[in-house]
């Protein structure tokens, strides 16, 4: 496949084939991490820079270590975000960075659309690296391949996204990505966290955590955001626990061997119990080690995009 | 000077006329309007072929934001009425939301002079409903009206407090000045930057609940019911307010509404790639809600169509979608906007438009424009209703250039327009 798209900015503007080839890339460069010398010349004499407006340090690091196992050059700048941020926007700041000869920015920013808005200012490759509750394209990419390397396809998979699905780009990401690949995918959360016609992007949706793990073969459960403003009418930790919590008792009730997955940091006893997340089901970590690999996939192929 | 606009379909729907006539301007005013006038004696007139062409009165916006003082850097008096004239707007009325705020004589004395000054199209000054546009205390509207204003508007805010607004209807029926509000309850809409609904949860975005606007329609009406004072509703832009408004209408209620082009020409999925010239408050809606505007302007629910005008620069619009200004420039493209939605699609008729967009603000503020009598002031429009162009950046003469119709293949253009009798050079800055 020959490879178009200068940006990765969601999964919503991939086809199936373009989410298949990532992920069908990804596999080639997951070898190479498991190997004596995990570096391979693929963008040597390419720079990257890590441009985040939001703290963050497990993304930053994985594509940090993707590219610097690509053999690029990588900065790291972090910014702090502010309507009222003194000195430049977001575009001046792009468009500096361009004039330093930069040929990737992976960009994480606390505003949606803030990728799409500097992908069209720079010519430059954009990668979103989490952008507002938009989008996180390479958690969902790497939650599908952590998916499709543990029960060997996507398609026909009941996939169900638990937890607060209004304020979670990975959620989206993650509907739009399984969902073009053939994933049943269903999203439980209390009503209040279910954003306004996430039906239309063809899910099913419950507030019944039973009914949403029942017939599932994996389970994404997302970080529980305490400190987000949610107008007030917010469950507690405990009531979370008790209504939406994976614990070990409702893992019994599901499929055997269920995938249970979480983009992390976990809120260990509110989204899940602690002996869930080391429990057989859980490959938490192993998401860890492939986001690496599909974040190389995703760099490589930006980085040769026919213009 | 003398003027003779000859063969031109002249709509004059406050006198009920269409049909193919001149009009002799002469000093200023509307000498006469008539079948084949000779060109008489002694000074002759210059004589204008506007043969297939639309004379009607001059467009009236009741909704402009002209930013000064205090915003020269977006737009002034001068820019703001030569985008008027481009678009065919001889009068336009002008909120008070500047730096200061038009909330007492002195400042608006002082605009009057900087309109005396640099206004090439008539400029009607709105004052503001409650001191520094805080909602706290009203402003004195004997004294607005004394110092010029022509109607009262906290626009941009919307007064939160009951007793306040009580008491500003009763100054507005005492003092016959209208309040014009621009509706929104703050606690429901809070930080929102785009209509609530799917495309705001496709993108991420905050929304801003459509009840937001109507639960404020609805309260101001019932208490100018209360208060038997008028009051006219800003920007309407939910299906709900539009139905409310209807109701109030049949009972009685001397409510009268406004709508602005964009609201009935774009829809919330055109914030999909997160341009912030599609981020204006109130937001752009569903389909549904544009569907309901149109059958509200077809009925005569919305009473007006005005701009909003609301300039902003754009390094204060190249910015991420949630840090950006709300607003959109509107003066130069809302004729063409309206003649593709409204009359193209058999929504209103020509005459009915130019009720939409000159009679009936013109009525509403109580000002004596939108009419081509005989002595009137000769504010007069000349449209090319078939002529096509494309809105370009470059062509915009206001200050800013913030709008979502930047390159749009637009369709009736204004060829000439008169102020007072005199002719204007259209887009020349």
């Amino acid at each position: 496949m020959v490879w178009t798209k200068k940006d990765l900015l969601g999964l919503e503007y991939l086809s199936r084939e373009e989410i298949e080839h990532i992920l069908y890339t990804a596999a080639s460069f997951k070898e190479v991490t498991t190997r004596q010398i995990k570096k391979v010349p693929a963008l040597r004499g390419k720079t990257v820079v890590n441009l985040f407006y939001e703290p963050s340090t497990r993304t930053r690091i994985s594509f940090e270590l993707a590219a610097k196992r690509l053999s690029a050059d990588v900065i790291n700048v972090a910014v702090e975000s502010s309507s009222v941020r003194k000195g430049e926007t977001l575009i001046d700041t792009g468009k500096n960075i361009e004039a330093l000869k930069i040929d990737i920015i992976v960009v994480r920013h606390d505003c949606s659309g803030a990728p799409n808005i500097l992908a069209r200012s720079v010519k430059a490759s954009v990668v979103n690296a989490g952008d507002g509750w938009h989008e996180h394209p390479t958690q969902a990419l790497l939650d599908m391949f952590t998916l499709k390397s543990k029960l060997g396809r996507i398609e026909g998979l009941n996939v169900s996204i638990i937890g607060d699905i209004a304020h979670s780009r990975v959620a989206r990401s993650n509907i739009w990505g399984l969902t073009k690949l053939g994933a049943k995918v269903t999203v439980c959360a209390p009503k209040m966290l279910i954003p306004e016609g996430v039906e239309k992007m063809g899910v099913a949706v419950t507030n019944d955590l039973d009914e949403a793990i029942k017939e599932a073969d994996a389970i994404n459960v997302l970080r529980m955001q305490l400190e987000r403003d949610t107008s007030g009418a917010f469950p507690t930790k405990i009531d979370f626990f008790k209504q939406y919590g994976i614990s070990e008792e409702r893992l019994k009730r599901c499929k055997k061997d269920i995938v249970v997955m979480h983009p992390g940091p976990i809120n260990r006893g509110v989204e899940m119990s602690s002996g869930v997340a080391d429990g057989q089901n859980s490959v938490i970590l192993e998401q860890v080690t492939n986001g690496i690999a599909v974040r190389m996939a995703v760099l490589y192929l930006v980085a040769h995009v026919k213009r | 000077m003398k003027y003779l606009i000859k063969n031109g379909r002249v709509i004059d729907p406050a006198n009920k006329i269409d049909g193919i006539l001149d009009i002799l301007i002469s000093d200023g005013k509307i000498e006469k309007v008539g079948k084949n006038i000779e060109e008489p004696g002694s000074v002759k007139p210059t004589g204008l072929d506007a043969k297939g062409m639309i004379v009607a009165p001059g467009l009236v916006d009741m909704h402009t934001h002209l930013r000064e003082p205090g915003r020269e850097d977006e737009e002034t008096v001068l820019t703001g009425t030569l985008a008027a004239i481009k678009g065919g707007f001889t009068s336009i009325a002008c909120m008070p939301n500047t730096e200061p705020p038009l909330d007492n004589p002195a400042i608006i004395k002082s605009l009057k002079d900087i309109i005396k000054r640099d206004a090439r199209a008539n400029v009607f000054i709105i004052g503001s409903i409650t001191e520094g546009r805080a909602g706290k205390r009203a402003t004195d509207f004997d004294k607005m009206k004394k110092s010029g204003a022509v109607a009262v508007s906290d626009d941009g805010s919307s007064v939160d407090d009951e007793t306040v607004m009580s008491g500003a209807l009763e100054q507005s029926k005492e003092e016959n000045l209208l309040i014009i509000e621009h509706c929104e309850d703050r606690k429901i809409s809070g930080n929102g930057v785009m209509n609530h609904g799917f495309t705001a949860t496709k993108l991420g975005l905050k929304g801003i609940p459509s009840e937001s606007e109507y639960v404020r329609v609805k309260r101001n009406i019932e208490l100018a019911k209360k208060a038997s004072a008028r009051i006219h509703i800003a920007h309407v832009s939910t299906k709900e307010s539009v139905d409310i408004i209807r109701r109030a209408k049949a009972e009685g209620v001397k409510v009268t509404a406004e709508t602005a082009p964009h609201y009935f020409t774009l829809t919330e999925e055109c914030c999909a790639t997160y341009d912030t010239g599609t981020k204006m408050n109130p937001p752009l809606r569903s389909r549904e809600d544009v569907e309901e505007l149109k059958r509200g302007l077809k009925d005569g629910t919305i009473d007006v169509i005005a701009t909003d005008h609301a300039p902003h620069t754009d390094s204060e619009k190249d910015v991420e979608f949630a840090f950006a200004p709300f607003g959109i420039i509107g003066l130069e493209m809302a004729l063409s906007l309206s003649v593709m939605e409204l009359v193209e699609k058999k929504i209103l008729s020509w005459p009915e438009l130019i009720v939409k967009m000159s009679v009936n603000p013109s009525k509403i503020l109580g000002i004596d424009r939108g009419n081509l009598k005989k002595g009137s002031a000769a504010d007069i429009v000349i449209i090319d209703p078939d002529m096509e162009y494309t809105y370009t950046k470059n062509s915009v003469v206001s200050r800013s250039k913030n709008s979502p119709f930047i390159n749009w293949i637009l369709k009736s253009r204004v060829s000439k327009v008169f102020v007072g009798g005199k002719l204007m050079t259209v887009g020349d800055v």
